[in-house]
């Protein structure tokens, strides 16, 4: 599903990511751990074609993203959800708006869009919410949203940087137990998390960074 | 694009007070660009009225036969100059003062026609050829004045041409400021949707996804500009029809053509909507790099 060769990331004379290889099969979910600056984020950006990598090659299906044309990466970006700590949301929409923006970029229809957001937002248990504003929302109310948003797509992977960071310890399990939920039906979760507590409870798959390299990547590993 | 103006609309409703000033200086902008074409349209018609209407006009003195006339016409009829020779005898120049002066009936009790000099009006093809008709009507011993409103054409003349540069200039320099009022308004809501505009790409919004609501914003205040100025000087105009009217005497100047205006709206609308474009466009090319 997703196979990284070789890839660096060099932010001037700093190396963020020092010849990182990793595959990653369908269904897999897998926290990447390890301290703040260990390029946790600068991964998941490449994956997103937020950033591009220095060397290296990074194939998701059969496609290498590193060589697809900048007016092809908003399609492929469709196929990635992103969830993110300070949940990016737009102060002036509704949760359902937050959430149907995804299926707007994408031209679905309006029919198509009400059907997809009320379906998604009731999966995440938000859809008493939907005509609140992000000021309206608890943490955990906020983060389902942005799960949401990230979901409504039916994307093949979703990236999750830090999506428990703001919340408190019952709330974060509220999200975890969602994203698990959305794993078993088959999405990639790619997930960057500081959180040992959840990490050794889940038993996932761990991939653990240092200074831009893979120090240790176990399945259903723990975080030391 | 029905999507890009959905999200056009609530850039504009989220941000009143930005749309209402970007709307005022387009408003501004087209309240001149248009008040200066209906003066020049108006100066270049009356001018085109003074070129061909009757230019000299030679009165006759007291006792002149109609045997004198008919000689200085068939005169000029030889002339190729010439265009057209009409004799207003002096029954006729009591009617059109009568005409004149229906509102004022002083006026109309102290003069007969037989104050009223008769005149011959002579119009030629050129303005230029208007002084050697003159001469020619000068050296007729029945005739007691000449009058050649060549001056009146002059005055015309350089009144539309100082309308042509300085409406030029102005709506040049306005048709600037628009637009650069355009860019900084569009370039401070790029700014100010940094974070809509992130996480639309990162949803896989295409560029031109994410560029249309701003150009069409840029283009919805140079329309709606346009489209006010319009009204205003539409009603500005209907409004002193009847005060201009009396000034304006023979010249077919007002009511103003309906076709002229919705011809000015039309072109108001194409210009309207190239500023608002070249504005937006040049300020999503400054501040929104995708």
């Amino acid at each position: 599903m997703i196979n990284f060769k070789s890839v660096s990331k060099k932010f001037g004379s700093n190396l963020a990511l020092d010849n990182i290889t990793l595959e990653i099969k369908q269904g897999e979910f897998v926290f990447i751990v390890g301290p703040c600056g260990a390029g946790k984020s600068t991964l998941l950006k490449i994956l997103t074609r937020e950033n591009l990598p220095t060397s290296g090659k990074i194939m998701v299906g059969n496609v290498d993203i590193t060589k697809i044309k900048d007016s092809d990466v908003p399609k492929f970006r469709r196929k990635v959800g992103v969830v993110f700590q300070d949940f990016k949301l737009l102060d002036d929409r509704t949760v359902f708006e937050q959430v149907a923006l995804t299926l707007e970029v994408q031209g679905k229809s309006d029919k198509e869009i009400q059907k997809a957001v009320e379906h998604t937002l009731k999966l995440v248990e938000i859809w008493d919410k939907r005509n609140l504003f992000p000021k309206q929302l608890s943490g955990g109310e906020a983060q389902r949203t942005a799960i949401a948003r990230a979901i409504v797509g039916k994307p093949d992977i979703v990236l999750a940087d830090e999506p428990t960071g703001d919340l408190d310890l019952k709330t974060a399990w509220g999200v975890i137990q969602l994203l698990n939920e959305i794993n078993s039906w088959g999405t990639v979760i790619l997930m960057a998390t500081h959180n040992q507590e959840i990490v050794n409870t889940l038993k996932k798959r761990v991939v653990v960074l240092k200074q831009g390299k893979i120090v240790k990547d176990s399945k259903e590993g723990k975080y030391e | 694009m029905k999507r890009a103006i959905k999200f056009t609309r609530r850039n504009i409703r989220r941000t009143p007070f930005q749309a209402i000033a970007a709307s005022m200086v387009m408003l501004l902008t087209f309240l001149a660009l248009q008040a200066f074409i209906i003066l020049a349209a108006g100066s270049q018609t009356a001018l085109r009225y003074f070129e061909s209407k009757p230019q000299v006009i030679a009165f006759f003195k007291e006792g002149t036969t109609n045997q004198d006339v008919t000689a200085i016409e068939n005169a000029l009829k030889q002339e190729i100059r010439v265009t057209n020779i009409k004799f207003v005898s002096k029954e006729d120049a009591l009617q059109i003062y009568r005409e004149k002066n229906k509102n004022d009936p002083t006026l109309l009790e102290l003069v007969t026609a037989s104050i009223l000099p008769a005149s011959l009006e002579v119009s030629t093809k050129d303005p230029q050829d208007l002084a050697p008709i003159a001469d020619i009507l000068k050296r007729e011993p029945v005739i007691s004045e000449v009058i050649v409103p060549e001056d009146v054409v002059a005055t015309l003349t350089s009144i539309t041409r100082i309308i042509r540069y300085t409406g030029g200039a102005t709506v040049g320099f306005l048709m600037v400021f628009a637009t650069l009022v355009i860019i900084m308004i569009i370039g401070f809501k790029i700014r100010i949707k940094r974070t809509e505009i992130e996480i639309m790409r990162l949803l896989g919004a295409s560029p031109g996804f994410v560029r249309t609501p701003f150009i069409l914003e840029g283009m919805f205040y140079g329309v709606t500009g346009a489209v006010l100025a319009w009204i205003i000087n539409y009603s500005l105009l209907w409004y002193f029809t009847p005060f201009l009217q009396g000034y304006l005497e023979d010249v077919k100047l007002l009511p103003v053509n309906l076709l002229f205006m919705l011809t000015l709206l039309g072109g108001s609308l194409v210009v309207a909507c190239l500023v608002g474009a070249i504005g937006s466009f040049a300020a999503v090319r400054r501040y929104l790099k995708i």
